[in-house]
C-alpha cells in the first residue's frame, strides 16, 4: 500500500470488512493472510468484522463483504441474501465466486451420478446442485479475480473501493501483459492458451513460468476475437479446442448466457 | 457436579481452523453420552471434475482442493501420475520438489502455531488483538510465514497454486542468485526460530495422553516427506501402492469428510506422527529444539502436535539450506518436461503439513483420467480426533461447560484440521473393487 493510500484510509472511520467462504479451497482467504508485509497496517486501518478462518468474533453489519467460493447448495443462496442485506458493498474473491472456477467443472455432468461416485450408497446424505457464481444469486459490486487472487491486486482494490474509487481491475486481455514480459507465445510452444480472451492484471504469471493461461480471471471486457481466429488458424487449432479449455474455469457461463461460447460460436 | 447434571458442549463452526466443523458433546453427570465432530463443509465432488480430463491437468485441478496445502496436492498428484506413466524424476527435480514442499510446510506450520493456536494461550479470539498487545510476536510470525511462502515463490512461481512443478519436471527453474538470496534468509531466520521455540516452550499444553497408532511415510534416506513405504508406530510396514490395505475409508452420516481406520483402529497422521516415527532422522538443530521444547518421543499427547510442527519447521529450514547447497553445487540445468501419454495406474504419497496424502489415478491410452482416489490427512485423523474427544470428555466435563468447550476446541485446533480439504475427497472405485 502506498503512503498516500494509508493516509487517505486513516481519514475514514475504520471500515468493517467481512470475509465469507462458500465451496472453495480457501486459498484466496489465505492470500489475504499472505500479505505479510501489509497485514499489520491493514488490520489497523480496517475492522475485520468476520473472518472465521482467522478469528472467533463475529458481527452483523459490514461496509464491505468479500465472498470466496462457489454456490453449491440451496442454503448458500439464503446465506448470500443475508450477507447482501447486511453489507453496503459486496465483492467476490477469486475464481470460484466468479466466474465459478474449479467447482464448476462438475457442471455438465449428471450431478446425482457424481455424488454416487464419491459417497456410494450414502450419496443422499450429501446432495449437490449445479455450481454457480455468486453474481447469479445476488448483486455483486466488484470482482477480485484469479485462482488464487493476487495479493497486490487485493490490497489495491480493497483500499480503492473503501475510498470510493472504481475498482482498478484491467479490462484488457492477458496477452497485453505477456507481450510486455517478452514471453514466447504459448501457441508457438505448441500449447493452447486462453491469454487472448482472458482478463489481464495477473502479470501473465502462468505463461511467464513456462505454463499457459487457463482463463482463471474470466473473460476480458473486450476479448481479442480476431486475434484468436488468426492464432487458431495459424496453429491448426479449432474453436472447440478453445471452448474445451475455457470450461475448466468458466463452467457456468460456458453453459449459460454471456460466456465465450456466445461470442465465438453463436 | 451431581450425577444427573446434564452438560452439553456445542460449538457450531469452530473458528481458527480451515473449513466448517462443529463440536458436539453430550453428558449426563459423568456419563458421556455422545461425542461428534460434525463436518458440514460443502462437498465439491472432484471426481466429476477429473474424469475425462487430460492427465497433465490433475496437479492443477487437485491443488484447488486446498489452498493451504496446494503444493502438497500438486506433488502427490505428480507422484501418482509419474508412477502411472513409468517416469522416474531426475535428481534435480527431486531436490526442487523437496524444497517446494518445505516452503509450504514452513508457512503452514507457522500459520497454525501462531495464528490459530497461540490466541487460545493469550486468551484472545484471534491474532488481531495481538497486533496491539504483542506486535513483536505478530511481526515475527509474519516474517517466518513469508519466508516459507518465498521458498514456494522462488521454486514454483507463487505460494498458493504454484505453476512450475508439473508431471515430468519443472517448466521454470530458479536462478542461482534467487537460490542464494533465499539461502541467506533461511540462515538469518535462526533468531526468529529461536524466539518461537522460547515462546512456545513457555506455553503449557493441556495435560492429556492417549496412545494411538501413528502412521507416516518411510524412505531409504533420512526424514521422510516422500517415500514408497508406510511406517506404523506399531512396527509394521506397508508399501504405498497397497495403501488401501492399511488405510480404510468409510462414510459416516455426520461428516461430509469420510472417516478412516487402519487394520487396527483409529490412527493419527501429521507432524506428531512423523516426529514420533522419524525422530532419529531430524536435523541436529531440530533435535536440539525438541529437547528445549520437552519433546521426548514417543509423545502421545495430541495437543503436542503443534510442538511437533515447530520441531519440523526447524528441520525444514535446515534441510532447505542443504538442498540449496546441493542445487548450487551441481548447477541447475534445464530439463524440459517431455511426457508421453499411455494407459496406466499409479499411486503416490507425500507427507504434507497435516499428514500423509495419497493420490491414485487410472488413465487411458490417450492420457485421459478414468478413475481417481484421494485420501486426505484430515480425513484420516477425524476418527482419531473423535476417539480423543471420547477420552477427554470425562476429564474436562467436571470442570464445567466453558472449560470443557475450550479444551475441546483446542484439541480440534491441535490437529490442524483442513476441513475443506477433507470433504473435497474424490472417491472413484478402482476397477475390480466394490
Amino acid at each position: 500500500m502506498s503512503e498516500a493510500m494509508i493516509e487517505a484510509l486513516q481519514t475514514l472511520k475504520r471500515p468493517r470488512v467481512a470475509v465469507f467462504e462458500l465451496a472453495s479451497c480457501a486459498g484466496c482467504q489465505l492470500q489475504i493472510l499472505n500479505c505479510e508485509d501489509e497485514l499489520v497496517d491493514l488490520l489497523q486501518l480496517i475492522e475485520l468484522a468476520y473472518f472465521k478462518e482467522a478469528m472467533t468474533e463475529t458481527s452483523d453489519v459490514y461496509d464491505l463483504a468479500l465472498i470466496e467460493g462457489a454456490v453449491t447448495r440451496e442454503a448458500d443462496e439464503d446465506k448470500l441474501r443475508t450477507i447482501r442485506e447486511r453489507a453496503k458493498l459486496v465483492g467476490t474473491l477469486g475464481a470460484c465466486a466468479f466466474p465459478v472456477g474449479i467447482p464448476g467443472l462438475k457442471n455438465g455432468h449428471d450431478l446425482e451420478e457424481v455424488a454416487r461416485q464419491v459417497y456410494g450408497e450414502h450419496a443422499s446424505y450429501f446432495p449437490s446442485v449445479e455450481a454457480k457464481p455468486v453474481d447469479s444469486v445476488i448483486k455483486v459490486d466488484l470482482h477480485i479475480p484469479g485462482c488464487p487472487i493476487h495479493k497486490d491486486e487485493f490490497l489495491r482494490v480493497v483500499t480503492g473501493v473503501l475510498l470510493g474509487r472504481k475498482p482498478p481491475i484491467p479490462g484488457y486481455p492477458v496477452c497485453v501483459e505477456c507481450r510486455l514480459k517478452e514471453n514466447i507465445c504459448a501457441f508457438d510452444r505448441g500449447l493452447i492458451c486462453l491469454g487472448p480472451v482472458t482478463r489481464g492484471g495477473c502479470g501473465a504469471i502462468c505463461p511467464s513460468y513456462g505454463s499457459r493461461c487457463f482463463g482463471c480471471r474470466g473473460l476480458a471486457d473486450d476479448p481479442n476475437l480476431a486475434s484468436v481466429e488468426n492464432l487458431l488458424e495459424d496453429h491448426g487449432r479449432t474453436r472447440e479446442d478453445i471452448l474445451a479449455e475455457y470450461a475448466l474455469y468458466n463452467g457456468y457461463y460456458a453453459l449459460h448466457d454471456g460466456g465465450l461460447k456466445a461470442k465465438v460460436a453463436p | 457436579m451431581s450425577k444427573t447434571t446434564a452438560v452439553d458442549v456445542r460449538v457450531d463452526y469452530v473458528s481458527r481452523v480451515e473449513g466448517h466443523g462443529n463440536i458436539l458433546v453430550t453428558a449426563q453427570g459423568d456419563q458421556v453420552k455422545e461425542v461428534k465432530f460434525e463436518v458440514t463443509e460443502p462437498p465439491r465432488f472432484f471426481e466429476g471434475m477429473l474424469r475425462g480430463r487430460p492427465f497433465e491437468q490433475a496437479p492443477l485441478i487437485t491443488s484447488r482442493i486446498c489452498g493451504i496445502c496446494s503444493n502438497g496436492h500438486v506433488l502427490a498428484s505428480i507422484a501418482a501420475m509419474e508412477s502411472a506413466l513409468g517416469i522416474t524424476a531426475s535428481e534435480q527435480t527431486s531436490l526442487l520438489r523437496r524444497l517446494l514442499l518445505h516452503g509450504e510446510t514452513i508457512q503452514s506450520h507457522v500459520l497454525h502455531a501462531y495464528f490459530l493456536v497461540a490466541p487460545d494461550f493469550f486468551g484472545v479470539g484471534s491474532v488481531v488483538p495481538l497486533v496491539q498487545s504483542h506486535p513483536e510476536v505478530v511481526k515475527r510470525a509474519l516474517r517466518l510465514k513469508k519466508l516459507g511462502n518465498d521458498v514456494c515463490d522462488v521454486v514454483g512461481g507463487r505460494a498458493v497454486h504454484q505453476i512450475a512443478a508439473v508431471v515430468g519436471g519443472f517448466t521454470h527453474l530458479p536462478t542461482p542468485d534467487e537460490l542464494l538470496s533465499l539461502r541467506q534468509r533461511l540462515v538469518d531466520a535462526a533468531p526468529d526460530l529461536q524466539a518461537t521455540v522460547e515462546l512456545f516452550a513457555g506455553l503449557a499444553m493441556p495435560d492429556f495422553d492417549r496412545p494411538t497408532e501413528y502412521l507416516s511415510l518411510k524412505s531409504a534416506a533420512g526424514y521422510a516427506y516422500f517415500g514408497d513405504l508406510i511406517l506404523s508406530s506399531s512396527g509394521d510396514i506397508t508399501p504405498v501402492r497397497h495403501y488401501r490395505e492399511k488405510v480404510k475409508e468409510r462414510v459416516v452420516e455426520h461428516s461430509s469428510a469420510k472417516h478412516c481406520r487402519s487394520d487396527k483402529d483409529t490412527f493419527m497422521v501429521g507432524a506428531l506422527a512423523r516426529v514420533n516415527n522419524g525422530f532419529q532422522y531430524l536435523s541436529d538443530g531440530a533435535k536440539d529444539v525438541a529437547v528445549g521444547l520437552g519433546f521426548e518421543p514417543p509423545v502421545t499427547n495430541p495437543y503436542m502436535n503443534t510442538i511437533a510442527q515447530l520441531i519440523e519447521t526447524v528441520h525444514c529450514v535446515d534441510d532447505a539450506v542443504a538442498i540449496i547447497d546441493a542445487l548450487i553445487a551441481r548447477s541447475l540445468i534445464p530439463e524440459p518436461p517431455a511426457v508421453e501419454a499411455r494407459e496406466g495406474h499409479g499411486v503416490g504419497a507425500v507427507e504434507v503439513p497435516r499428514g500423509t496424502l495419497y493420490h491414485e489415478y487410472s488413465i487411458d491410452r490417450e492420457g485421459r483420467i478414468t478413475d481417481a482416489n484421494l485420501i486426505i490427512p484430515t480425513g484420516q485423523n477425524l476418527a482419531n480426533l473423535e476417539s480423543d474427544m471420547w477420552a477427554l470428555a470425562p476429564v474436562v466435563i467436571p470442570k464445567g461447560a466453558d472449560a470443557a468447550q475450550l479444551a475441546m476446541e483446542m484439541l480440534v485446533r491441535a490437529y490442524d484440521p483442513c476441513i475443506s480439504c477433507s470433504t473435497h475427497v474424490i472417491y472413484l472405485p478402482v476397477k475390480g473393487e466394490e
